[in-house]
């Protein structure tokens, strides 16, 4: 028997269990693969690798990687280092959570199911909204799906996306798209934001109208007025937004969106070279038939206790099959209890103070740093500068000095190749700002 | 038990945020949140024992024998868990520019590599999060392959019914129409009813091989050259992967697409319901319109290649879930070319169980099995009244995961046993022991089975009710009555 891997049968237990099924060899219970298909070789692959070689390997691989205990990194454009409370890895890694399934058995799933439901009302509270699901794949997945809703709630076939929604979340759009039968539109933007008249004239007899909220440049949306517009053309408003921008800026249900969606990582996921995260996607009630994937509701035992089910399934591949509402299954539960997690954590009051030091941080850089910033709008966590010869210039020279110095917005907005999008969560200091503006100066010039 | 939102109390908190002294800038009046949201305010340990009590109300692979069919819930080593918490994985940003990630951008060649060899087919996106989202991307492929060939007619995907519900789903979302063709009696697809089924308008096949219930399609070869004869594509749906790694490749089976489930096969940690990984192996004709960004060697230096004109585009975000990459990776790592005991184990842990247990519970498909099989409690419903649903809830209080219940839809009274590889003997010998004393109390005590289970924090959910009167989040006070919907 092989001493590789993590099997558990010893040479007795195998022989014992071959004599009970009536099969003389494992070979014979592969008879029924027609010879035709049957792989007559090893498998190519590397040799096994013992646990301490194993962790050796990883570590000399983890190690050419420029990660952000190692340079000082003010990346960001969707993903962001935020800082993760230590109670969050000790949970995700608690294997009652971490080793279970989706929960079809109840029974066997009160903590799973109890932990999804406090989810659903998190994101529900900070958005404002009705209903939540369990989690989507990531912030732009459930852009697409927010779309699926929209075609089967208004008939429509037009997505309008706003061109200061995040890059890759209007690729994914785009990818979906002809498989729903729609088309999308882009609507550019005006000095760093959209202007809520060309965004309404783009909306007339569209589905869906989608916005993001700081956007893809780091600026304030007026999203109040992007919302009413969409909702003068027809189209229902959908707000893409930072949760942890949300103890500051106003919930999107405030200002009549109909749905809010966006990309979990910014709070209790680390930023894992792009994932697993979570992406969530909450609606007002009229929409709670047509959401994806999993929802988790109250209800009571025989014993009338309080107990927490799967529910609403009929809107589910299991059971709808081609009329389901997504073929999504496996979501990202683990990824939204760091979520939860850290909400927990951070409470009002932190989430209020997160926004603050960012906002702070943000409105000291664009003080610190001796670049004009390409827009002139108020900003959240993200400022973009202009620089004086190509950002994507800027970042390989600042990099030679251990800084990385953001993301240059060139590589997905043609015409910006002389913008710098530089991040700043509250993990960063004054101290790490000034050293930014620093080598800047030496190296944007 | 409390929700974390009954055990909070206004000024209590427990995470701090560093201000560093900085003013902080006035945000215009209009985009500024009116009233703070109502998160829990609670203390750092008040937290932990409520997390922890979540946890204690859990049932996990670590817990206990988790048969759970289709899922392929096996054991989740920690060393995999180590290795992706290293900060240099863990603490990447995913737009690092391509020299600052050359251990992740290697890690990822090598799993493609892995990857294609174990499907037989040669290139590989890993962009997918997960085993629906690859059907999804397959099925975009065969769009795209069809649309560059001229033959934009093909707009029929034709599914074994025994599919899970995922292929009929992904068929719509990806614009197709839907066509199902019957299991004969042996539990092999139908090849007259495939004959009359495929045409020119027919895309591709999506097929689960072996078969939902546990069965290697025996007629695989035919299949395949129907479907091929007619100008059509076959997708493997890699949901069972893990009964024929080293001895039988989706590729060789004539298939041109394959997703896995890097969280069944290749053992990420389902984590109560996700993440996943569900990467797509094709044949080269279709490379082209695989996702970008593809993963690309250059000599010794990787780098993501986002320059692919007839690529279908992008499906999610960055190049995929990079922690569930390193997970696989570890996991294959450990195994080698052992990959192949794997399912060896996976094999025959199914085949003692199912032999073990068949003359208790009805075989409807009396055949050796590949990872997995399926019975049915139909006798005991007929004659006791107990049924499947029963059985389930009656493993619970022998501290067992129940199997998959009334799935596939072809097996009346459905339980779908998948033990994975990773059981030792003397699991599946409690098993079959607590399996066999719930088919003899169906007959001496069947009142007591119908309330099972008994030693749950919970007894039987009302799930009726759950959906009739849904309450999706909690109230926070009686005037908020949202949280209560009201149907119609």
């Amino acid at each position: 028997m092989s001493t590789e891997g993590y099997l558990s049968l010893t040479d007795a237990d195998r022989e014992a269990m071959l004599e009970a099924i009536g099969v003389g060899s494992i070979e014979e219970l592969f008879e029924q693969i027609p010879e035709g298909v049957r792989f007559g070789r090893e498998l190519d692959v590397p040799d096994a690798l013992p646990e301490a070689a194993l962790v050796a390997h990883f570590e000399e691989l983890a190690a050419r990687n420029a990660d952000t205990s190692r340079e000082l990194s003010f990346l960001g454009m969707g993903i962001y280092d935020h800082y993760v409370p230590s109670i969050v890895d000790t949970f995700l890694s608690r294997g009652e959570l971490l080793t279970a399934y989706t929960p079809y058995q109840p029974e066997m799933s009160q903590g799973v199911l109890q932990a999804i439901f406090e989810y659903q009302t998190a994101i529900c509270e900070l958005t404002g909204m009705d209903v939540s699901n369990a989690s989507g794949y990531d912030g732009t997945t459930v852009a697409a799906d927010a779309c699926f809703i929209a075609k089967a709630h208004t008939g429509r076939r037009r997505v309008v996306l706003a061109e200061t929604l995040n890059p890759m979340v209007r690729q994914v759009v785009k990818t979906y798209a002809p498989g729903f039968g729609m088309e999308v539109v882009e609507v550019a933007h005006d000095g760093g934001t959209t202007e809520p008249a060309r965004f309404a004239e783009a909306a007339q007899d569209a589905a869906i109208a989608i916005f993001q909220q700081p956007n893809a440049f780091g600026c304030l949306e007026p999203a109040p007025e992007l919302a009413t517009a969409a909702t003068e053309g027809g189209a229902l408003p959908v707000a893409h937004v930072d949760l942890a921008s949300l103890g500051l800026l106003e919930a999107p249900g405030n200002y009549g969106c109909a749905m809010a969606i966006g990309e979990g990582q910014s709070i209790g996921n680390y930023q894992s070279y792009g994932g697993p995260h979570y992406g969530f996607l909450a609606a007002r009630i009229e929409f709670i038939r047509r959401m994806p994937g999993r929802i988790v509701g109250e209800t009571t035992d025989i014993e009338g206790k309080r107990g927490f089910v799967l529910t609403l399934q009929t809107r589910e591949q299991h059971i709808r099959r081609e009329k389901a509402t997504s073929n999504i299954t496996t979501n990202q539960t683990l990824l939204a209890l760091g979520g939860l997690i850290t909400l927990c954590w951070l409470g009002p009051e932190g989430l209020r103070e997160l926004g603050e030091t960012c906002t702070a941080l943000a409105g000291y850089a664009k003080e610190r740093v001796g670049l004009p910033v390409a827009f002139d709008r108020p900003s959240f966590k993200e400022v973009a500068f202009r620089t004086p010869i190509p950002a994507r210039e800027v970042v390989s020279r600042a990099r030679e000095h251990g800084v990385h110095p953001g993301y240059p917005l060139g590589r997905d907005y043609p015409g910006l190749d002389d913008v710098l999008l530089v991040a700043l969560t509250e993990k960063k200091t004054p101290t790490d700002v000034d050293r930014l503006a620093e080598v800047l100066a030496e190296v944007a010039r | 038990m409390d929700l974390v939102y009954e055990k909070s109390k206004p000024g209590r908190r427990a995470g701090r945020i560093p201000s560093h002294g900085l003013p902080v800038p006035e945000l215009p009046a209009e985009l500024r949140r009116e009233r703070p949201p109502r998160l829990p305010e609670v203390p750092e340990n008040e937290i932990v024992r409520h997390f922890t009590a979540l946890a204690d109300r859990n049932f996990g692979i670590d817990t206990g024998f988790y048969p759970l069919g289709s899922c392929t819930m096996k054991h989740n080593p920690r060393v995999n868990e180590r290795v992706v918490g290293l900060p240099g994985f863990r603490d990447l940003h995913p737009l690092q520019e391509d020299e600052g990630a050359q251990g992740a951008l290697e890690l990822m060649w090598e799993l493609e590599h892995i990857l294609a060899e174990v499907a037989g087919l040669p290139a590989v996106t890993l962009q997918p999060a997960a085993g629906s989202q690859g059907e999804l991307t397959g099925l975009m492929l065969m769009r795209a392959a069809f649309a560059d060939r001229g033959e934009p007619q093909r707009n029929v995907i034709i599914t074994a019914d025994t599919a899970h519900g995922t292929n009929p789903a992904s068929v719509t979302m990806a614009g197709f129409e839907l066509a199902k063709v019957a299991t004969t009696d042996r539990g092999n697809l139908d090849l007259d009813d495939v004959r009359a089924k495929v045409d020119d308008r027919t895309a591709g096949l999506m097929l689960t091989n072996p078969s939902t219930l546990g069965l290697f399609d025996e007629g695989i070869e035919e299949v395949a050259e129907i479907f091929h004869s007619r100008g059509a594509l076959l997708y493997y749906d890699g949901a069972n992967l893990n009964a024929v790694v080293g001895r039988s490749r989706p590729g060789d089976m004539g298939f041109d697409i394959v997703h896995f489930n890097l969280h069944k096969t290749f053992s990420q940690p389902h984590g109560g319901g996700g993440p996943g990984g569900g990467p797509v192996a094709v044949r080269a004709e279709l490379e082209p319109f695989l996702p970008v960004p593809a993963v690309v060697r250059d000599g010794d230096a990787f780098r993501l290649d986002h320059d692919r004109p007839k690529s279908i585009g992008r499906v999610r975000g960055f190049a995929g879930p990079f922690g569930v990459f390193v997970r696989s990776y570890a996991f294959m790592r450990a195994y080698g070319k052992a990959l192949r005991d794997m399912s060896d184990v996976a094999v025959l842990n199914a085949n003692y169980l199912l032999a073990r247990l068949r003359d208790v519970y009805e075989l409807p498909y009396d055949r050796l099995c590949m990872h997995e099989f399926v019975l049915s409690a139909r006798t005991l419903k007929r004659e006791h009244g107990v049924t499947a649903l029963d059985v389930a809830k009656r493993l619970m209080d022998h501290g067992i995961h129940p199997p998959t219940i009334y799935f596939p839809l072809v097996v009346p009274e459905a339980l779908m046993i998948e033990p994975t590889e990773t059981e030792a003997k003397e699991r599946l010998d409690e098993f079959v022991d607590a399996m066999r004393s719930i088919a003899k109390e169906a007959a001496s005590d069947p009142t007591t089975l119908k309330e099972a289970p008994l030693t749950r924090p919970v007894r039987r959910l009302d799930e009726v009710k759950a959906a009739k009167e849904p309450v999706v989040r909690y109230a926070f006070d009686e005037t908020d009555t949202a949280a209560r919907i009201e149907t119609r």
